[in-house]
């Protein structure tokens, strides 16, 4: 109970932002952050708790946004049912590819080289295929209402995405203390005595992977919203692979909050990078990169665990 | 008293080598049966045929008169086969405490009631004081109690235990002995794999020898510490006849 009022303090603390400031830059700072913290608590489920370590997850990322836009722009359909249709679908892609991955018996680097190929695979397509618009992209139509899932200013999406978070906070919470995750834990942490003590070790991670993609298409969908724009890059780019599991890794892997810590932390270094070197193309990524040599080499558990360790 | 495990000639072959040759036993329901032979004789890997871990290249395994062979390990530990490992497996990164209650999730689908099972299990194999301690940090004589917790939790009716003396300084050993005994009392059937003689003699009922993949004797513990065959198995061709010799 006390770990849910906690999550409660958080996001009622979070949601406050706008209402302290107005400044476009910083509502639109802190909505990309708690996007990345959504995708990444996707990332967190499968890499975290279970101990498979995903490349690829903008395929599921990719597969939320387009299939929220080419619902809307090619049938006309309503962009809160394209939304959880783009999380129904992201979902499915994530039960194929763990499907075909797990039943293979990939793990470790076998299984994190087979994500990225899924994703390339998927950009590749995305970059031909007449439906995602190829290479000029699919721009959503402008329509600035509440039914549409537009809005004129950037507090209401702040609040939408904060309540996505605050969601899979409870999520995986809840996770953390079910027979589900216990067994998503023992599987990362000896797959042979999981299987002694009757558990179905690939339908484990098979759920996991299933949950995991349907939070970061989540995410997706979310993208595809606010920015109103896709192309094959943007949607099932490496980019987003990366935040994916940069942020977890960063803000404490395999716990509740450290996907939304490690997106604040490694979005607000990027800033920082911006403005002292005035947007230097790679530069954020040579940032991000030292960020993560630090964090694997001092603090493994990330900065979750260095808070827990003072604590 | 009605046979809960039957092995029918299973063989199994790693590449050139056939590590078992249509090894064949029996375990009455309620007994302890233990499983002894050299180092390198088959019975890990008759164990692991047992419990799904290895399918085997020839034979079949029966379990309360049901063919279970090549059946996948979750299946046969929700059956009630449970096992240990030889060289101990733990939930490296969770507690004690965790280790166990993910074996008693089993049956008990909230985790608190599998938490407080855990205990209960712990208390029997007298892990209590380490309940909160990092499996990792556990000693030997630790893990191979853990070991036996973690397949205990499960609960189940038919517990294969795999060197679980190994290792054990005398004291531990003589506290071991007296919780594998309580568990038989608790109608569990145990077949276990020891080469700590000792303990064979104070606790099976029934024991087979297996040497090269084949079982070459089997019998009570006194019969089978004086079998000639066994003898020769251990200690090399002749040894026997050599131990008459020298009285
Ligand atoms: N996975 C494997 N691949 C190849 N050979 C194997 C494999 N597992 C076991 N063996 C071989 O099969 C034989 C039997 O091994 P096993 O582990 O069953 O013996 P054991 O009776 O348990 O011995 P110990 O007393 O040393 O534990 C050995 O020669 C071993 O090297
Ligand atoms: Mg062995």
């Amino acid at each position: 109970m006390k770990s849910y009022a906690s999550i409660a303090a958080v996001v009622a603390l979070l949601a406050c932002v706008p209402l302290l400031t107005a400044s476009n830059v910083a509502l639109n700072f802190m909505v990309v952050a708690l996007l990345i913290a959504l995708v990444g608590q996707g990332w967190n489920v499968l890499g975290g708790y279970g101990g498979q370590y995903s490349f690829g997850h903008a395929a599921f990322f990719g597969t939320g946004a387009y299939v929220t836009a080419i619902l809307q722009v090619h049938y006309g359909l309503n962009a809160w049912l394209g939304l959880v249709i783009g999380i129904a679908a992201g979902a499915l892609i994530g039960a194929i590819t763990g499907a075909l991955s797990f039943r293979s018996g990939l793990r470790g680097s076998y299984f994190a080289l087979v994500t990225l190929a899924f994703a390339e695979v998927l950009r590749i397509v995305a970059s031909v295929a007449p439906i995602t618009g190829a290479g000029v992209g699919t721009l959503i139509k402008l329509d600035l209402r509440w039914e549409t899932f537009q809005f004129q200013s950037r507090a209401p999406f702040y609040w939408i995405i904060l309540a996505f978070v605050a969601a899979s906070l409870v999520l995986v919470k809840l996770m953390e203390g079910s027979r589900f995750g216990a067994y998503l834990v023992a599987v990362r942490e000896n797959e042979d005595a999981a299987k002694a003590v009757g558990i179905d070790v690939l339908r484990v991670k098979l759920a996991a992977m299933t949950l995991s993609a349907a939070i970061t298409a989540a995410g997706g969908c979310f993208y595809a919203q606010y920015f109103l724009f896709l192309d094959a890059g943007i949607a099932y780019g490496p980019w987003i692979s990366v935040e994916a599991l940069l942020a977890p890794i960063i803000g404490g892997i395999g716990t509740v909050y450290g996907p939304l810590l490690g997106a604040l932390v490694v979005k607000t270094l990027g800033e920082v990078t911006k403005l002292a070197t005035g947007d230097a193309p790679g530069l954020d990524l040579v940032i991000y990169g030292c960020v993560l040599i630090l964090v694997v080499a001092f603090a493994p558990q990330g900065i979750a665990g260095l808070l827990r360790r003072r604590a | 008293m009605s046979e809960i495990l039957r092995v029918e000639n299973v063989s199994r072959r790693f590449g050139g080598l056939l590590a078992l040759d249509r090894a064949a036993l029996t375990v009455t329901e309620g007994q302890i049966v233990a499983l002894v032979g050299p180092n390198g004789a088959g019975k890990t890997t008759l164990f692991s045929i047992v419990t799904g871990f290895l399918k085997p290249t020839d034979g079949r395994v029966f379990y309360r008169g049901a063919e279970i062979t090549g059946m996948p390990p979750h299946l046969l530990a929700r059956r009630g086969i449970a096992r240990t490992f030889q060289i101990a497996q733990p939930f490296a990164g969770l507690t004690v405490r965790e280790n166990i209650a993910v074996g008693a999730h089993l049956s008990r689908p909230a985790r608190a009631d599998a938490l407080a099972a855990a205990e209960d299990v712990a208390q029997a194999v007298g892990l209590t004081p380490a309940l909160d301690r990092p499996a990792a940090s556990l000693t030997v004589a630790g893990r191979k109690r853990l070991e036996l917790a973690r397949a205990l939790a499960i609960e189940p009716q038919l517990l294969l235990l795999d060197e679980v003396l190994a290792g054990l300084n005398p004291s531990e050993l003589r506290d071991m002995v007296p919780v594998i005994r309580a568990i038989a009392q608790r109608g569990i059937t145990i077949l276990m794999i020891e080469h700590v003689m000792q303990a064979v003699m104070s606790l099976a009922e029934g024991v087979f020898v297996l040497a090269e993949g084949r079982i070459i004797a089997h019998g009570a513990p006194r019969e089978i510490a004086a079998d000639p065959r066994v003898i020769e198995a251990y200690l090399g061709h002749g040894a026997a006849e050599r131990m008459r010799q020298h009285g």
